[in-house]
């Protein structure tokens, strides 16, 4: 493993600007609300009940064929010669493409340009795209698939992190990373961690293994492109970031963004999968522009498992001081990520599993080294809390060990190490609103933590950890000044009113979402509002539906502009009522006198003359996040405007004769500001904690003679309702200044702390440590076949003999 | 999305025609009883059928039907769903029922029928794979290639017999009716099955497993477990079937153990059966016989799950139902 | 071999010709455009394909068209007379029983048919019931009260009406 050379931050590496306080104390206040904060129905709330919502695959268009590509059997090989001519030839066919169609190279991250639409020179994993058809239909599609001759030379294939570290291996890119097949190496210091470990009563250092695993959406990607003669291309997608494809797929096509238009029609869940371009964007694309017809390309379960971009495995190393008291003094973590075979988001989820980890417990001193790799696996990327969830999950195992050395109880030393609203961190991050000390309270006291913790009977456990995320990333993907969401609301003089915005729905409600804030700052019921989301064409830039910055970031630009349209029915309202601005209130389509409620005017009314006055009612708003972090190489990787906080208690039994794990009930209290509507927030929350059961204790992508062992929803394990655990969750509210009616986040932050606590909780059943996901049953007969030939285990008497 | 590769579907009037359009078709047909072990399979590009015929319509196989002997002859188109709900199944044969009823999916217990569960292809993460996969891993012996990829010195093939009704009809001593040119045979269900991943069933490839005759079970208790990583949709990764009679003194009369999943056949383990009869079932006797089932047990790499735990789930799922039994019966 | 059969979908003949190998998901979705069946896997691995035969739940992708003629079909384009809605589908929406909604129709179908048979579900007889349909989004506790809170409005004989849309 390649030796880390330790980069000190410099002395001024901690501007923290102050938090803003301007934004709560509009005209609508807490006790006011209408909408904000209760259990409305969701924005076309019938819609995915009956069968009437259409997502990508859903949609018809004259002419259109079917696309199929053909990808690599081999992990890694020379592609030597792509012969097409034969697939060219079968009746039924419209277009063959391949790489040397679409040489330019691309890749989400700038400094991350490795990726071709199909692969050009050599395959790097099972399942890279090689070639495409289009035609008369997919049969037809899989048999020109078949008649393409391409001429493979293999080469070894690189399966795990240690090949990878191995300067005598084959290069999986020439032109990528540095010596071997490292990707991208990280070394940061803050505040000199060895006179932290030197002031320590106690230093612990452990070593964590987080196993990869993939989001499994329900729904497939699928794309369907439709290319004009005028030259102009549409492209509809399930993707969760329509502004990258846009971006991504100009490149790609050597075609002016101007003449692409993207529409991201709701998507069947995402979970980060569907967060950058992919082979088949550009396949449709390209072979809709050769056949001239439109494209259908819907993917295949397995080949949904090829695309990936999913949690990358993970070794960490943890070294970790503290005072007998609990405080923690200093932490050196350490961790080697398995990239798989491109860059995709891989640099940031470097720094990702070091970024956060100065939260939510103080760490004075902090060190960090990251390494990526590449393998010649489907690359790994964004998955559900991005790059924080294997971090953490070391964490808080460590904690959980570090308490038990100490004789602490691991609520009270985690409330004693907790970081202050209002503070900052030792590297450079900025905290305002914060209320995790009360989410461990709360998930605590709703499970009689304390109480039970070490004195439930052998088999039976229970566990807790604790965690934070962001409110959306603090810089863009791609570094530019704009802003990073933009909104317009129309209101027409019947009073409905349409709001447009570039988020895409991928089932987080963010349509629902845009719908109650707007409704809520003009005083209308949400059942007037239309949304129009996700199309380049149509709607403002919004960078996507990743890092939890919806709500936040989309939902302040939406309210920005509702806010200038609602000054302008003010205007008009006050000349009429005769009462100054400050007085009136709009709730219930009239806009009132909040002292003397009967003096009002209608909502319509209003609007008609706000028209009359100032002309058509439309206006945009926009958000920037505030300059964030510190003034070293990587932090731009961690600043946010806002952190979640979350914690959550796992209750778990083991079988001691059949080693089956069961979860019984999770418990998660969650920190998001103010739920905007507590129902849809519960649902995030509960959403989150399954996701993070799966991982926890089945889900593993893994490989096996170079190929995805388990490319199928029957193999892959995703839990079932039977075993999915009860899940109970709990909102804490304390609303963050600058979050949008005192929002921050709940789709992602849930996750993380529930695998932590399932593995502290199988630790308090049966008394050995699982340091390494999943916990399967294989594995705990493992440990306590040997944990009881070492005699570390009292031998109740179901594992006897 | 994976598509089927076309055929042409026919419905015969009786399981005589069905054998004799078979016959006709030659092996360009295949049977089809709900379909949801072969529609997976041609999707997969592991067969191709050019005529497919169904035999879920079939009247003449829908029915549960008392038998003279005192016993329940099972059509081989009932429904799983119906064997698990059935109540003259769940009743005298509640290990049946329980079996049915762990199978894959409620959707799919409620298309997949006896005959499909009796004659379900052995099953191996090497083989029921997409045709991309199989090829990028060389394909194998039961499909395309020489090569077996679970054990590549191997002359044979390990493929897994994956069914969950059939260790328990096998420890009923069930009887299967099998339907050919020549008419019906009887003959026992374990005849049935051969322990060769490449040709599992003695059965001719125009015969139709029409029904299975379960006898009384005068006493015999069965007991089915099945290990699967979650509680749906999962075929076994070891299941038990282990059935047990008793005098009246507590004396084991008869025992009859099968394990699915851990061989290309449904496993009886003869040593452990033997070591019980004529015995009480005393915690000693319960894990000598588990010591035989966990030596019998071999399974091979090629399902989800580990080696050892599927061995030693063998033994803890027998011990188990010898228990409950050894608990059912306080004198033995 | 393409043939003309007549399918009993939603309470109407259709007929059309298709060929024997077409699935019943294939032919509902591509050539009766009722899109509301979805598909995550062709395998009957996730349920979310899902539809009523004969009101039964069985999934569409390992269905043979064709052999459901003669049957009854219900998608969940069925379950709505006119603009009112069936109890599960309305409890689905107000309870938040979707997120991304894909596995949804499926989901309400599997739903439909248990309250069929049993008007009173324990909640493991919910879980039995819905053990086929895989949901990625929603940990299914929702699901579950959304069920819950189905059965009570079934039960208390309240009609449940609601505009489509």
């Amino acid at each position: 493993m390649p030796k880390p050379a330790s980069a000190t931050a410099p002395p001024d590496a901690e501007p923290v600007s102050s938090p803003r306080r301007d934004r709560a104390d509009g005209p609508a206040q807490a006790d006011e609300l209408h909408i904000i904060g209760r259990r409305n129905l969701k924005y076309e709330h019938l819609a995915k009940a009956t069968g009437g919502t259409k997502y990508t695959a859903d949609l018809k268009l004259p002419r259109l064929c079917f696309g199929r590509l053909l990808r690599s059997p081999y992990p890694h090989a020379r592609v030597l010669h792509v012969d097409t001519r034969k697939a060219e030839a079968m009746p039924g066919v419209f277009a063959v493409i391949s790489g040397a169609d679409l040489p330019e190279r691309y890749g989400i991250m700038p400094s991350s340009q490795d990726e071709t639409a199909f692969a050009i020179d050599k395959v790097r994993y099972v399942g890279e795209a090689v070639a495409a058809v289009a035609a008369v239909d997919e049969l037809t599609a899989e048999q020109a698939c078949n008649a393409i001759e391409v001429l493979y030379e293999p080469l070894p294939a690189i399966m795990s992190i240690d090949e990878a570290l191995d300067p005598e291996k084959p290069r999986i890119h020439e032109d990528q990373g540095g010596e071997g097949n490292i990707h991208k190496e990280v070394h940061l210091e803050f505040e000199s961690p060895e006179v932290g470990f030197a002031e320590a009563d106690h230093v612990r250092e452990d070593e964590f293994f987080f196993e990869g695993n993939t989001h499994a959406p329900m729904e497939n990607h699928a794309v369907i492109a439709q290319y004009e003669l005028h030259g102009k291309l549409t492209v509809w997608s399930s993707t969760q970031t329509p502004h990258y494809v846009h971006r991504e797929l100009s490149k790609a096509l050597s075609m002016p963004t101007a003449q692409i238009r993207i529409i991201a029609p709701p998507s069947g869940g995402a979970f980060g999968g569907k967060s950058e371009m992919f082979s088949h964007e550009v396949a449709a694309a390209a072979l809709a522009r050769k056949a001239g017809r439109p494209v259908l390309i819907e993917l295949s379960r397995e080949e949904v498992f090829y695309c990936h971009r999913g949690r990358h495995p993970v070794r960490m190393r943890i070294k970790t001081g503290v005072r007998k008291d609990g405080s923690i003094t200093a932490m050196h973590f350490q961790s080697w990520l398995d990239g798989g075979a491109y860059g995709s988001y891989g640099v940031a989820t470097t720094y990702y599993t070091g970024a956060l980890n100065t939260m939510p417990y103080k760490v004075p001193r902090y060190a960090f080294d990251g390494v990526r790799v590449f393998t010649n696996k489907p690359p790994c990327g964004p998955k559900r809390g991005h790059g924080t969830v294997q971090p953490r999950f070391a964490i808080e195992c460590q904690l959980d060990k570090i308490a038990e050395d100490l004789g602490l109880d691991p609520v009270g030393m985690r409330m004693r190490n907790a970081v202050d609203p209002m503070s900052g961190t030792v590297n450079g991050l900025r905290i305002t609103s914060c209320a995790v000390r009360d989410t461990l309270r709360a998930a605590s006291q709703r499970t009689d933590f304390q109480a039970r913790f070490r004195k439930l009977p052998f088999g039976t456990g229970i566990g807790l950890a604790s965690s934070v995320y962001m409110s959306g990333a603090g810089l863009p993907i791609y570094w530019n000044p704009m802003p990073h969401s933009g909104a317009m609301v129309k209101i027409d003089r019947g009073g409905g009113v349409a709001i447009y915005c570039g988020t895409t729905d991928i089932g987080q409600d963010s349509d629902s979402m845009l719908a109650y804030i707007v409704s809520e700052v003009l005083g209308v019921d949400p059942i007037d509002v239309r949304v129009c989301s996700g199309d380049t064409d149509l709607t403002p830039v919004d960078l996507g539906s990743y890092s939890s910055r919806v709500t936040f970031m989309a939902g302040n630009a939406a309210r920005q502009a509702a806010e200038k349209l609602r000054d302008l029915l003010l205007d008009v309202a006050s000349e009429r009522l005769e009462t100054p601005r400050e007085r009136l209130r709009l709730g219930g389509r009239r806009i009132y006198n909040r002292d003397d409620t009967d003096r009002a005017i209608d909502f319509i009314e209003a609007v008609q003359a706000a028209e009359a006055r100032f002309g058509t009612l439309a206006a945009a708003g926009s958000y920037t996040p505030p300059k964030l972090g510190g003034k070293y190489k990587g932090s731009g990787v961690g600043p946010s405007p806002a952190y979640s906080f979350t914690t959550a208690v796992a209750e778990v039994s083991v079988d001691l004769e059949t080693f089956e794990l069961h979860v019984d009930k999770v418990t998660i209290a969650h920190d998001c500001g103010r739920a905007i509507n507590p129902m849809i927030v519960e649902g995030q929350i509960e959403g989150s904690a399954y996701m993070g059961y799966g991982e926890a204790v089945m889900e593993e992508q893994v490989f096996r003679k170079g190929l995805h062992k388990k490319p199928s929803l029957l193999e892959y394990k995703i839990p079932t309702i039977l075993e999915t655990p009860a899940l109970e969750s709990i909102i804490v509210e304390g609303p963050d200044a600058e979050g949008p009616f005192g929002a921050k986040e709940a789709g992602e932050g849930p996750l993380s702390p529930v695998i932590p606590a399932i593995a502290n909780a199988v630790y308090d059943a049966v008394g050995v440590r699982f340091d390494a996901t999943p916990i399967t049953s294989d594995r705990i007969m493992r440990a306590l076949d040997r944990a009881k030939r070492e005699g570390r285990i009292a031998e109740p008497a179901a594992l006897a003999g | 999305m994976l598509r089927l590769t076309p055929f042409t579907y026919v419905t015969p009037a009786s399981v005589a025609e069905a054998v004799q359009l078979r016959k006709q078709y030659g092996d360009e047909a295949a049977y089809m009883g709900g379909g949801t072990d072969l529609l997976p399979n041609i999707k997969h590009r592991l067969a191709e059928p050019k005529f497919v015929i169904g035999l879920r319509s079939l009247r003449e196989m829908q029915s549960i039907v008392r038998e003279e002997s005192g016993g329940l002859r099972l059509g081989g188109s009932v429904r799983l769903s119906q064997l698990e709900h059935s109540p003259l199944v769940r009743n005298e044969y509640p290990a049946l029922a329980d079996a049915a009823a762990v199978i894959s999916s409620p959707q799919v217990r409620r298309v997949g029928t006896l005959g499909g569960n009796i004659c379900l292809d052995v099953r191996c993460n090497y083989y029921n794979q997409s045709e991309h996969w199989r090829r990028a891993v060389g394909f194998c012996m039961k499909k395309d290639s020489e090569i077996c990829r679970v054990a590549p010195g191997s002359d044979r093939c390990w493929a897994v017999s994956s069914a969950d009704t059939v260790p328990v009809l096998l420890a009923h001593g069930a009887q299967v009716a099998v339907f050919g040119p020549a008419g019906e045979r009887l003959l026992p269900l374990e005849e049935l099955y051969r322990d060769d991943g490449l040709v599992p069933m003695a059965l001719q490839p125009d015969e139709v497993v029409a029904a299975v005759r379960l006898p009384p079970p005068n006493g015999l208790r069965v007991v089915y477990s099945k290990l699967r990583i979650r509680m749906s949709f999962d075929f076994p990764l070891v299941g038990a079937a282990t059935g047990l009679a008793l005098d009246v003194d507590g004396m084991v009369r008869q025992s009859r153990i099968f394990l699915t999943a851990v061989a290309s056949l449904p496993m009886r383990v003869r040593a452990a059966e033997e070591l019980l009869i004529g015995r009480p079932l005393t915690d000693e006797l319960i894990r000598a016989a588990g010591d035989q089932v966990f030596r019998s047990t071999h399974p091979m790499d090629n399902t989800e799950g580990s080696i050892p735990h599927r061995k030693r789930m063998a033994r803890v799922y027998v011990e188990r139902a010898l228990r409950d039994f050894a608990r059912a019966n306080p004198d033995a | 071999m393409k043939s003309l059969f007549t399918l009993r979908i939603n309470g109407e003949d259709r007929t059309l010709a298709f060929e024997h190998s077409k699935t019943l998901l294939e032919v509902l979705r591509e050539d009766l455009d009722l899109t509301g069946t979805k598909h995550g896997c062709e395998l009957g691995e996730c349920g979310a394909c899902t539809v009523l035969v004969d009101g039964e739940p069985v999934v569409s992708c390992l269905f043979l068209a064709v052999e459901a003629v003669g049957h009854d079909v219900t998608t969940i384009e069925g379950l709505q007379h006119g603009s009112v809605l069936h109890p599960v589908q309305v409890a689905f929406a107000e309870w938040g029983g979707s997120q991304c909604g894909y596995c949804t129709p499926g989901m309400i179908l599997s739903a439909v048919a248990l309250l069929e048979q049993n008007p009173h579900p324990s909640r493991d007889d919910i879980k039995e019931a819905l053990a086929g349909n895989l949901c990625r989004c929603t940990g299914y506790t929702k699901i579950i009260e959304a069920v819950e809170a189905a059965a009570g409005s079934m039960t208390d004989g309240r009609r449940l009406h609601a505009q489509a849309g």
